[in-house]
């Protein structure tokens, strides 16, 4: 039992924690303050009479829960769908090869290097084209395929070993059954790291989600933030609240998933 | 199961049109606190206007500004909006804007007179209406009348030497750790402000170049450098001032160049054994009190609207003194027209005095689309000037350089234009 | 079906969807830095002008451009290293065996992530502060003066690398996670029994089979750290003095601020291109590496 090194590995992890979850915690403190006490100097740490008010009033005066809903629905199905997109596609970039395959990888790695900003207006114009504005698909369509999405699961795919997937074959497994049967309940830590990457990814976008949605009863909760920060004047617990509630869906989503995170890749027994 | 089919073809019309948009939806996008305030006015409205009904979509200012611009090239305008005054120019200049003064002509609610005339002149492009203000802003001195009076001075400047003589006294009193005025190096209004106070304009041939070389912003610039020069200001920004409240209520300056939300403010968090000693004052000029900035927010219809009749009706509706004086009293905004000042609230509050005599003197920027970058370089050079990285002459003439270069494409155009091809 | 085929059937709607919704409004906005687009040209079509490359010629004349180009590159170099050794420090204590309550842990490493930065740029502004900000009081307490972290034009730039590397760590550390979790432990097991201590372990069992992860991490990382623009943009708005002005931050200015949307583009395409240089700089040293590990 190396007590000295368990002392210091936990320490060292205790401490990281610490510093990750110090600004988090004054967050969560702040939203439970009254307004304005948290813009004095030095800021207080703990709210001198916690109330759940700015809480009240994110949901009845500013509404919310309507923005909640619209940010789960468009990122649950974002991400639903776009697992299926990047997932079959990573794992055809790492172990099925077809014509052109070295090739368009390369152009992919290219295409990872460009800024989305860039492409924001073209892009509407072409969902305006086709009817997709001011939609929950305006919003989900493009975000179906990324590239990074692609390469971290070919990165993981890659690591399956041949022979298991030449063995299906010979018994005459079609594709699609390999690919369902075998390769997706081997890839499941991946899955869940791109799951949350990509729910992350949608949750937080606040740019792409103004622009394309012009009804007021569609927009997402990162938009209902930007509303809460005031011009002049920064009464910060409204918007620490509202922080508060836009952090945790992804952060239960987290928790949710930690468990495939302790089953390891198959491949080491089957070495064995 | 006849008599049922036989209902089923007008039930299930019934139910398209009542799924369908009612016809006379107003879409109408406002931004920031004012668009949470307005939701609470347009229920009188409908109810006063049946047959109308306003659909508010609330926007962040943060993005406010591509959300217009995707909206227009996406041929998503709405039908009425809220517009900072200062993007009316470009707007404008796209054509997006449907002109207003023959409704005003026509309109018993909206009367020009009773506005004021620097504020309603911004929303004149090319000797064309495109807006009526809706509430206003302008900059003005917010100052300790304690600090001031120790210092020597009952009342405070009324033009640029008595203002530097206060700053000087100012300054002497209150040592090495503390200063006569706060000018954030992260803002632009009080620069401005200065510059616009000049006789002459801040842009020279309809738009095209810039007039930054010229003796008044000369002196407008050397009094801002000289500020930070004798020490009468910190060469900090808005980030490193822990909290301005607090700071003016322990006097680390006495002078302050702020707007009208701060009324409100310093009434709320100033602690209460100083809530005596502040007042408001106009700014003073170079020769007497002097011109601000015209800002604030207007109402303007888009040319792409099909409601622009009932778009109209909802503009009158919140000019309208009473409700202007509704809105007034849940934002805190100031109203664009006299006759709203004149009523009890604003006429008893002593600190809105100044604003009201500021407002008279109100001054437009130059209308042109690319002012808000040009207000961006003079900023950024007047952030130069003020560190001592250039002197007054060379951050001039550098000044003059980067605006012209801003201006190139206008001045192609208005070549243009001149030549017979169409201009802005 | 073939493998080949159907390595099109697998590939294609993914494939497909960039195609349409990234690739084609990409190439339209690289046609649109080649004119001057602006709000003149979004009034009337016929006040656009072709140019060809001179907005790319204009830019290498700014002044602004080569200092926001630096600040990117200031960040990047600071930033990517220091962000991939904190992921990877906490993704192997993480991955120890004698790491407890690694749940709670693995979900607090991972928290910031999951914040969006308008609301934690406020709590950083205050941690920042000159004077009651607790930087500077963790920093007394170790006995360094204390810092303008968010005045001084010197201290602005590793503010920002702090606050992002403080965000971001967390994406890379999971994807160590899994990596290192790939790596049987029979390997660690036969290290052992030939007498490696724990540091030898993490060199010559860890590090190897760690090199193609670190790599497309060490990419992927920089990519988006060349996209540098959020936390300028809300922490200090490119200020103080234009020291945290970054390229991606000049696009958003001169395309949805201003509306020049054809030098807007030029400076995206103008960054595109500086980063795949890197980039392929980047592989190509990393293969020469990772070749001369595989042969020890």
């Amino acid at each position: 039992m190396n007590r000295p090194a368990s002392y210091a590995v936990n320490g060292l992890l205790l401490a990281a924690a610490a510093i990750s979850l110090a600004p988090l915690a004054w967050m969560l403190s702040a939203s439970l303050m009254a307004a304005g006490q948290s813009n004095t100097f030095p800021p207080p740490f703990f709210p001198a009479e916690p109330t759940l008010a700015n809480y009240r009033e994110l949901f009845t005066r500013v509404g919310v829960g309507r923005y909640l809903a619209n940010s789960l629905v468009v990122a649950t199905a974002g991400t639903g769908l776009s697992l299926l997109f990047n997932v079959s596609a990573g794992y055809a970039f790492a172990k099925l090869s077809f014509a052109g395959r070295e090739r368009v990888l390369r152009a992919l790695l290219a295409a990872l290097v460009i800024p989305a900003q860039v492409a924001m207006l073209p892009l509407f114009l072409m969902l305006r084209a086709i009817g997709l504005v001011n939609s929950y698909g305006g919003v989900i369509v493009p975000a179906l395929a990324s590239v990074f999405g692609i390469f971290l699961v070919r990165q993981y795919a890659r690591s399956i070993p041949d022979e298991i997937l030449e063995a299906a074959r010979l018994e005459g497994a079609g594709e699609g059954h390999i690919f369902l049967r075998i390769v997706l309940p081997l890839l499941k830590p991946i899955l869940v790291t791109l799951a949350i990457f990509t729910f992350l990814n949608i949750w937080n976008d606040f740019m792409w989600p103004l622009i394309v949605l012009t009804d007021s009863r569609l927009q997402t909760l990162p938009v209902a933030l930007a509303l809460l920060s005031r011009e002049h004047v920064q009464d910060n617990e409204l918007m620490m609240a509202g922080a508060v509630v836009t952090v945790l869906p992804p952060l239960l989503l987290f928790l949710g998933l930690q468990r495939y995170y302790i089953q390891g890749l198959l491949l080491g027994s089957v070495k064995g | 199961m006849r008599i049922r089919a036989r209902w089923a073809w007008p039930a299930l019309a019934l139910m398209l049109c009542a799924c369908s948009r009612p016809p006379d939806e107003l879409t109408f996008w406002a931004m920031g606190r004012e668009s949470e305030v307005v939701a609470e006015l347009l229920p009188e409205f409908e109810r006063t206007h049946p047959g109308v009904h306003v659909s508010l979509h609330q926007l962040p200012w943060t993005g406010a500004h591509a959300k217009l611009l995707t909206a227009f090239v996406g041929d998503a305008t709405p039908d009425v909006a809220q517009l900072g005054n200062t993007w009316i120019p470009e707007l404008a200049a796209l054509h997006a804007l449907e002109p207003l003064s023959a409704r005003v002509r026509g309109s018993a609610a909206v009367q020009p007179p009773d506005y004021f005339a620097g504020i309603w002149d911004t929303n004149v492009i090319g000797g064309v209406l495109y807006g009526v203000p809706w509430y206003v802003d302008t900059r003005l001195l917010f100052y300790r009348t304690d600090l001031l009076k120790k210092a020597g001075y009952d009342a405070p400047p009324d033009d640029w030497n008595q203002w530097r003589r206060t700053m000087s006294a100012l300054k002497a009193q209150a040592g090495p750790d503390r200063f006569s005025i706060l000018l954030p190096l992260n803002e632009f209004e009080p620069l401005t402000a200065l510059a616009l106070q000049q006789k002459e304009p801040l842009l020279r041939e309809g738009g095209g170049r810039g007039n930054f070389e010229t003796a008044g912003f000369r002196k407008a610039l050397g009094l801002y450098v000289e500020m930070f020069d004798r020490g009468w200001a910190p060469l900090v920004s808005e980030a490193q001032i822990s909290n301005v409240w607090d700071e003016f209520g322990r006097g680390y300056f006495a002078y302050y160049i702020s707007g009208p939300w701060n009324i409100g403010e310093f009434k709320r968090r100033l602690p209460p054994e100083r809530s005596r000693d502040w007042m408001t004052a106009p700014l003073p000029g170079p020769d007497g009190p002097g011109a601000s900035i015209a800002g604030g927010s207007s109402l303007v219809i888009f040319a792409a609207s099909r409601r622009k009749s009932q778009a109209w009706q909802l503009i009158e509706y919140l000019s309208r003194p009473d409700v202007q004086e509704r809105f007034r009293a849940l934002t805190g905004d100031l109203p664009p027209r006299r006759s709203v000042w004149n009523l009890p609230a604003l006429a008893a509050d002593p600190y809105a005095r100044a604003f009201r005599q500021q407002l008279e003197r109100a001054k437009p920027a130059p209308k042109v689309p690319e002012w808000e970058h040009i207000e961006d370089e003079l900023r950024l050079v007047g952030e130069r000037a003020a560190t001592g990285q250039m002197t007054v002459e060379q951050a001039a003439r550098e000044l003059d350089r980067r605006v012209d270069a801003i201006l190139e494409k206008r001045r192609w155009m208005l070549a243009r234009a001149g030549s017979g091809h169409g201009g802005p | 079906m073939r493998p080949s085929l159907a390595g099109w059937w697998f590939a294609g709607p993914a494939l497909a969807v960039l195609a349409v919704f990234f690739v084609v409004p990409v190439a339209a906005a690289f046609v649109l830095s080649l004119t001057d687009f602006d709000i003149y040209a979004i009034a009337d079509p016929a006040n656009l002008r072709l140019v060809w490359l001179h907005n790319y010629v204009q830019l290498l004349k700014t002044p602004l451009f080569w200092k926001a180009l630096g600040n990117t590159l200031y960040f990047v170099v600071v930033g990517v290293p220091l962000s991939i050794a904190v992921s990877l420090a906490t993704a192997v204590l993480l991955d120890s065996e004698l790491a407890r309550f690694k749940g709670a842990f693995r979900t607090a490493l991972f928290a910031p992530v999951v914040t969006t930065v308008v609301a934690v740029a406020v709590v950083w502004r205050n941690l920042f502060h000159a004077r009651y900000g607790w930087v500077n009081h963790a920093l007394g307490a170790i006995g360094l003066g204390p810092v303008d972290w968010l005045g001084d034009p010197h201290w602005s730039m590793p503010a920002i690398i702090l606050f992002a590397v403080w965000k971001n760590f967390g994406i890379n550390m999971i994807i160590f996670v899994a990596a290192l979790q790939a790596i049987p432990r029979e390997l660690y097991e036969a290290a052992r029994i030939e007498g490696a201590n724990a540091a030898q372990q993490f060199r010559h069992v860890t590090l190897p089979l760690l090199a193609p992860t670190m790599l497309m991490v060490a990419v992927v990382t920089m990519a988006g750290y060349f996209q540098l623009f959020a936390e300028p943009y809300v922490m200090t708005q490119g200020g103080p003095l234009q020291s945290t002005v970054s390229v991606l931050y000049l696009m958003y200015e001169q395309g949805f601020k201003w509306w020049s949307l054809g030098v807007a583009s030029a400076v995206a395409f103008a960054l595109f291109a500086l980063m795949l240089a890197c980039t392929a700089l980047l592989l190509r040293t990393a293969r020469r590496r990772m070749v001369a590990w595989g042969s020890t």
